[in-house]
């Protein structure tokens, strides 16, 4: 009797098992991408590190659609495997999620991204996930969630409710990595809350469409995806340690199409170790067909500001980023796009980038990065990236 | 002398004559070109919704192509535009990638791109629609729903196209944005169907022809032609767009048309 009783519910959970993932009628859908990398810098690194830093990427997608369509299991697990930096070489589990929904409601259980946020140089409300610091120098690789995720999407607008029961630890170059602080971030991260990385973290977001103009805002309560550091002896040198802090964070995000221009705006107060308020916004303008051609061409031009100046976790607390991008609408989807962003209080520091992207086949393309660094304040937050200017080109192959 | 001046009265009083005739005709022949926009548009009403698969071959000058492949979702809006959904699979680098459409009848329409490596809706100006769609020779205006409302029309002629007695239309494009100054349509008389069309461009210099062919019949009343090539006279590049695995009455509604919906569509 007893034995039958425990072993229910593990006949129940892997009958429902095999229900999931049982491909019913449908079979697995495979696709994904391999990269090879290559990034040449200009110069070594100032604790001496190589110029060359080569890279294989490999992230598959599978993809299970179930219940005929009403619900679906998305596993895409990531490698990267770098010549230079051991802390580069890394996996993560960027999306392992069941998704399912009924009627105006979406419910994800497991990991995955979700991308909040309407600018285009920062993404400040952007909070739900941690960033791959070592794949870009953008920011804009995430690595995977865990989270309970419920959507409601209604006439009066969209609700998202996240309950982030683990957090991630942002990934930091090593030793022998480029785009690293003088001191490295090596020494183990540390928690404000006894939880630790635990600590279930969780966030709201509204979001209307008012006719032209489309407006969100987001609370997130739980711990801080940026770290602050802590200067640490580690046997014979010094080493940063993150501390994540505990913080809340309220959220506004407008954008605004008025003719051929969006205006966008992005907000945040943040209560944390310190408090502050970070800032967004500027528009995007498109000529479509310049000269008679079939070329488009976009300007794009924002201003960031952080209430904590130079104490700023993120860069750009006084700055202004202007952008442009090409595109030339051909067959090969050739883009380029390039890009500045200039301290407003120190002419000195500035930082540009080159993106520029064409396809080879229908599963073969290449891209082609350019970052240059420019910063001759030793009190800068990234005085330390002056040796680091680089030139990257990727092959890319899709399947 | 004599006789040059005597030709020059002529053509005086033929040009005369001719203007007269041609305010009168273009006025009738404004009436006339609305009335047959208008069945074609009542012929194609009620359809409700649709699914289909797209191939997209591009063709340059030199024979060289390329193909894309996408999946399309249509649903018919009662009082306005048609709502659209486009998602590629091929090329396989924008796998993924959804670009919705809200178009309206008088009112500029609503467009987003969904970014499936951001996991990024991004809402997008739609003003201007006269740029090219995925680097092919159609512009997003050639690929938006027919409404009366887009054009003045005038009846030109009557022609045979081939073995098939067509009326031939003129569509003044009513959107400044437009990239066109004028589209010549041939429509065939029994079934008010287009089987060409003449793109010219702001110049008022023939741009592109677009011919329509391979046409089935839907729920017993709706044409659709699985094939169109479009042709730019002054590139030398064309497009074909091949339709298959065509549906209707999918059971489509307005919440598949949403853009929040973007992030778990396939």
């Amino acid at each position: 009797m007893r034995r039958s009783g425990s072993s229910t519910p593990i006949l129940l959970a892997s009958t429902f098992l095999v229900g999931l993932f049982t491909p019913a009628s449908n079979a697995i859908e495979l696709s994904g991408q391999i990269n090879i990398e290559h990034r040449q810098f200009f110069e070594k690194g100032l604790q001496g590190q190589n110029k060359q830093q080569s890279s294989l990427v490999v992230q598959p997608e599978m993809y299970w659609q179930l219940d005929e369509g009403e619900a679906s299991f998305t596993l895409t697990p990531f490698y990267r495997y770098d010549s230079l930096d051991n802390e580069r070489t890394h996996g993560d589990i960027r999306e392992a999620l069941y998704l399912t929904y009924w009627e105006d409601y979406e419910l994800r259980v497991g990991i995955s991204k979700v991308f909040w946020g309407v600018t285009e140089s920062a993404h400040l409300v952007d909070v739900v996930n941690q960033t791959d610091e070592v794949e870009s120098v953008d920011g804009e690789d995430k690595l995977g969630q865990p989270m309970l995720h419920f959507s409601a999407i209604k006439q009066w607008g969209t609700v998202d409710a996240l309950l982030l029961p683990y957090f991630r630890e942002r990934t930091f170059a090593g030793d022998d990595g480029r785009l690293r602080p003088t001191i490295p971030v090596l020494a183990e991260a540390s928690y404000q809350s006894s939880h630790g990385q635990n600590h279930i973290d969780y966030a709201l977001r509204y979001s209307v469409m008012l006719d032209d103009w489309d407006v969100g805002v987001s609370y997130f309560q739980g711990t801080n995806r940026d770290p602050y550091f802590q200067v640490v002896d580690q046997g014979m040198r010094q080493v940063l340690t993150p501390y994540y802090a505990q913080s809340k964070q309220v959220g506004v995000d407008v954008q605004g199409i008025v003719g051929d221009w969006l205006w966008k705006f992005e907000g945040i107060y943040r209560d944390s170790l310190d408090h502050h308020i970070g800032l967004v916004g500027g528009f995007e303008y498109t000529w479509v067909g310049v000269f008679d051609s079939i070329w488009d061409v976009g300007v794009i031009s924002e201003y960031l500001y952080d209430s904590r100046g130079n104490n700023a976790q993120n860069i750009g607390q006084n700055d202004l980023f202007v952008g442009s991008r090409f595109v030339f609408n051909d067959e090969a989807g050739t883009e380029v796009l390039l890009g500045i962003t200039q301290d407003l209080d120190n002419s000195d520091i500035f930082n540009g980038k080159l993106e520029a992207s064409s396809r080879l086949t229908n599963h073969l393309k290449w891209r082609f990065d350019a970052w240059l660094f420019e910063n001759r304040t030793p009190n800068d937050r990234l005085y330390f990236a002056r040796k680091d200017d680089f030139v990257e080109l990727s092959l890319e192959y899709y399947f | 002398m004599k006789i040059v001046e005597g030709l020059g009265l002529k053509i005086l009083t033929l040009v005369f004559l001719a203007s007269t005739s041609v305010t009168n005709i273009a006025f009738a022949d404004a009436q006339r070109g609305l009335e047959i926009a208008q069945e074609r548009k009542t012929r194609d009403e009620g359809w409700g919704d649709s699914m289909a698969s797209m191939e997209m071959i591009l063709m340059d000058s030199q024979g060289a192509s390329s193909t894309r492949l996408m999946r399309l979702k249509n649903l018919e809006i009662d009082g306005d535009g048609d709502k659209g959904l486009t998602i590629f699979d091929q090329p396989r680098d924008v796998k993924g990638t959804a670009f919705l459409n809200h178009s309206h009848i008088t009112d500029v329409d609503d467009q987003w791109l969904y970014l499936p490596v951001l996991k990024r809706v991004k809402r997008i100006s739609s003003r201007n629609k006269s740029g090219p769609f995925m680097g092919s020779e159609f512009s997003y205006e050639d690929l938006s729903s027919f409404e009366l409302e887009k054009y003045s029309f005038n009846y030109v002629k009557d022609e045979q196209l081939g073995d098939i007695a067509t009326f031939v239309l003129e569509q003044v494009p009513t959107d400044k944005h437009s990239g066109y100054t004028k589209q010549v349509t041939w429509l065939d008389r029994e079934h008010y169907r287009p089987l060409k069309v003449e793109f010219y461009d702001r110049r008022g210099a023939l741009l592109k022809t677009l011919t329509f062919s391979d046409y089935q019949q839907y729920l017993n009343k709706y044409w659709r032609a699985h094939k169109m090539v479009m042709v730019n006279h002054l590139s030398g590049k064309s497009t074909e767009l091949n339709t298959s695995e065509l549906e209707f009455k999918t059971g489509l509604t307005d919440r598949d048309f949403h853009k929040n919906v973007l992030k778990r569509i396939r």
